[in-house]
């Protein structure tokens, strides 16, 4: 039931995309993400695409897990799509009562859905290959900077393991604790709005009582582990570049060269 | 009288997708009414699989489930009655609690009853009784009472909905020992009150030998065996070879036994010492 739902969509694995470090990979999807943008020829986003789909194929993710990333958003992408074709101006290739259709408008629709989707589709990847902490980890190196400014970047990464790491307990939590109160002849499934949220009080009571035991126990068990914060905390797992990271980022920046190119010789 | 018997129960986790794992196989159990089964098995053999079949929260992937003679999976409206008629206390009861006051909290199951006032009343009242808590706690809140408190109220709000069948996993987990005394003795005179049918998940051989009539012994995801409690520590080298414990006093028994003669089925320590006076009253008769 709620265990079926995947949340931290982590594929362990061993390929290459995988071993690359964190920040690399962050920084190379924001990377990827601009470039979809720029790209404003056919050819430079057919080029973005088959980009994405050789590091899938490097990272030997199941193809299936692209259409998983991608199926939740298909109604976003097919509104803002219909939308772009409806209501922009330009040569009309086909009319009928209020509807007009532009070559433009059409053009613009394809080039943002298939900048969406392959958004999710290069995203995805990066949750896909990068276990959770290790990302956490990386973003917190990638902001250490903001420390300077009084951010608190380790307690905010802190915070997100320790979210990201009591997703599956808690799921956990609130099945038993359904299962306990069904066993009670509590009603889940019928009735009003009104009467489902009040059925629901059984549940979320329990839940937060155990989430502030769970968390005051978290909290005692990290100060007997001499848990100060992040002043002069020192890491097992240093994050270091290695060659895999120098040559994601040259192919990176051959793919933006190539895309600029392809921009300018390649449009219509 | 049939209490609960399952034909074929078979469960299986996540069908069809890598995670697959069958929990529960081919398991064909009668329980008769007013039984007292300690159910026996290794952590991951199933039990806690299975006893959620019995008041339907899982739907058996194959097989039939039946409280007295009723299939709970014919009719999916009348579901939520079998909910009533076989309570089930899951391990930590306690983490359940929400209601405002103790009583609200017991009232849960019995106002899903749709009973009315008068009858809620009392049967919170009975069940609070049983399980030892006196009237005044009725009106704190469940919070602020001490972990062994809290586990009787959990309890009590299963028995307030006075079910045919009680089950109760691990209900004395985490107690220190007289609590858990306290507690499986309250069970027991429920049990002889109300006739009851109980089935008792322990990991404790002691409170089985002690409180059970009969055990059922699971492994890996099957039904071992299910016999009277002495025909089942009897062969206490068949559960150790599962890794599962059987009381002291039988193993000590297991032990001695072929050299002096004493009966191996003897498992608690009431028999232990008769069984040693006797063999001592006929030594020196002899």
């Amino acid at each position: 039931m709620i265990r079926d739902i995947t949340i931290g969509q982590y594929f362990p694995g061993e390929s290459p995309v995988h071993r690359l470090d964190p920040r690399t990979k962050i920084l190379l999807v924001f990377a990827y993400i601009v470039l979809l943008f720029v790209a404003s020829s056919p050819y430079s986003l057919l080029a973005g695409a088959v980009f994405a789909m050789v590091c899938y194929l490097v990272s030997r993710i199941p193809p299936r897990m692209i259409l998983k990333s991608v199926r939740p958003m298909v109604p976003i992408v097919l509104f803002t799509a219909v939308l772009n074709m409806l209501f922009i101006q330009g040569d009309v290739l086909w009319e009928w009562w209020f509807i007009r259709i532009t070559r433009e408008g059409l053009r613009t629709a394809v080039f943002m859905a298939v900048r969406i989707i392959f958004l999710l589709v290069g995203s995805s990847l990066l949750t896909y290959t990068t276990s959770p902490i290790a990302l956490t980890d990386g973003i917190e190196r990638l902001l250490s900077p903001l420390k300077r400014l009084g951010v608190p970047v380790h307690e905010l990464a802190m915070m997100m393991t320790i979210a990201l790491r009591f997703i599956p307990t808690l799921i956990e939590e609130t099945d038993k604790i359904m299962s306990a109160q069904k066993a009670r002849g509590a009603d889940l499934e019928s009735g009003g709005i009104i009467q489902r949220a009040k059925a629901l009080i059984p549940i979320l009571i329990p839940l937060f009582v155990s989430s502030f035991r769970r968390a005051d126990e978290l909290a005692l068990a990290m100060v007997c582990r001499c848990y100060r914060g992040g002043e002069g905390r020192t890491r097992m797992k240093q994050l270091k570049l290695g060659t895999g990271d120098f040559v994601a980022a040259a192919l990176m920046t051959g793919l933006f060269a190539a895309v600029l190119w392809l921009n300018i010789h390649c449009g219509f | 009288m049939t209490a609960i018997r399952t034909e074929h129960l078979t469960h299986v986790y996540s069908e069809g997708s890598p995670f697959q794992k069958t929990a529960v196989e081919d398991i064909s159990i009668d329980i008769p009414q007013g039984e007292y089964v300690g159910v026996i098995g290794h952590t991951g053999s199933g039990k806690s699989t299975l006893i959620q079949h019995f008041n339907g929260l899982l739907k058996p992937t194959s097989g039939q489930v039946f409280v007295g003679d009723q299939d709970i999976w014919a009719d999916k409206t009348k579901l939520r009655g079998f909910r009533f008629q076989v309570g089930l206390v899951f391990q930590y009861p306690e983490h359940q609690l929400f209601g405002e006051t103790v009583y609200k909290d017991i009232a849960f199951g019995p106002g899903n009853m749709g009973l009315e006032e008068g009858e809620i009343d009392a049967r919170v009242r009975q069940a609070a009784r049983f399980v030892g808590l006196k009237e005044e706690y009725l009106d704190k809140s469940p919070f602020e009472l001490s972990g062994g408190q809290k586990r009787r109220v959990a309890i009590a709000g299963v028995l307030a909905m006075e079910p045919s069948v009680l089950i109760l996993d691990e209900p004395t987990a985490g107690l220190d020992p007289r609590g858990r005394d306290r507690i499986l003795g309250e069970i027991k005179e429920y049990h002889q009150e109300r006739k009851t049918t109980i089935l008792l998940v322990s990991h404790s051989m002691e409170d089985i030998a002690r409180y059970a009539t009969k055990a059922m012994v699971l492994n890996k995801s099957r039904l071992h065996c299910y016999d009277t409690v002495e025909e089942v520590f009897g062969r206490a080298g068949e559960l150790a070879d599962m890794g599962l414990s059987v009381p002291q006093v039988s193993r000590v028994f297991l032990a001695l036994g072929p050299r002096y003669g004493l009966d191996p089925h003897v498992y608690t320590v009431e028999q232990a010492g008769k069984e040693i006076l006797d063999r001592l009253g006929k030594g020196v008769g002899a």
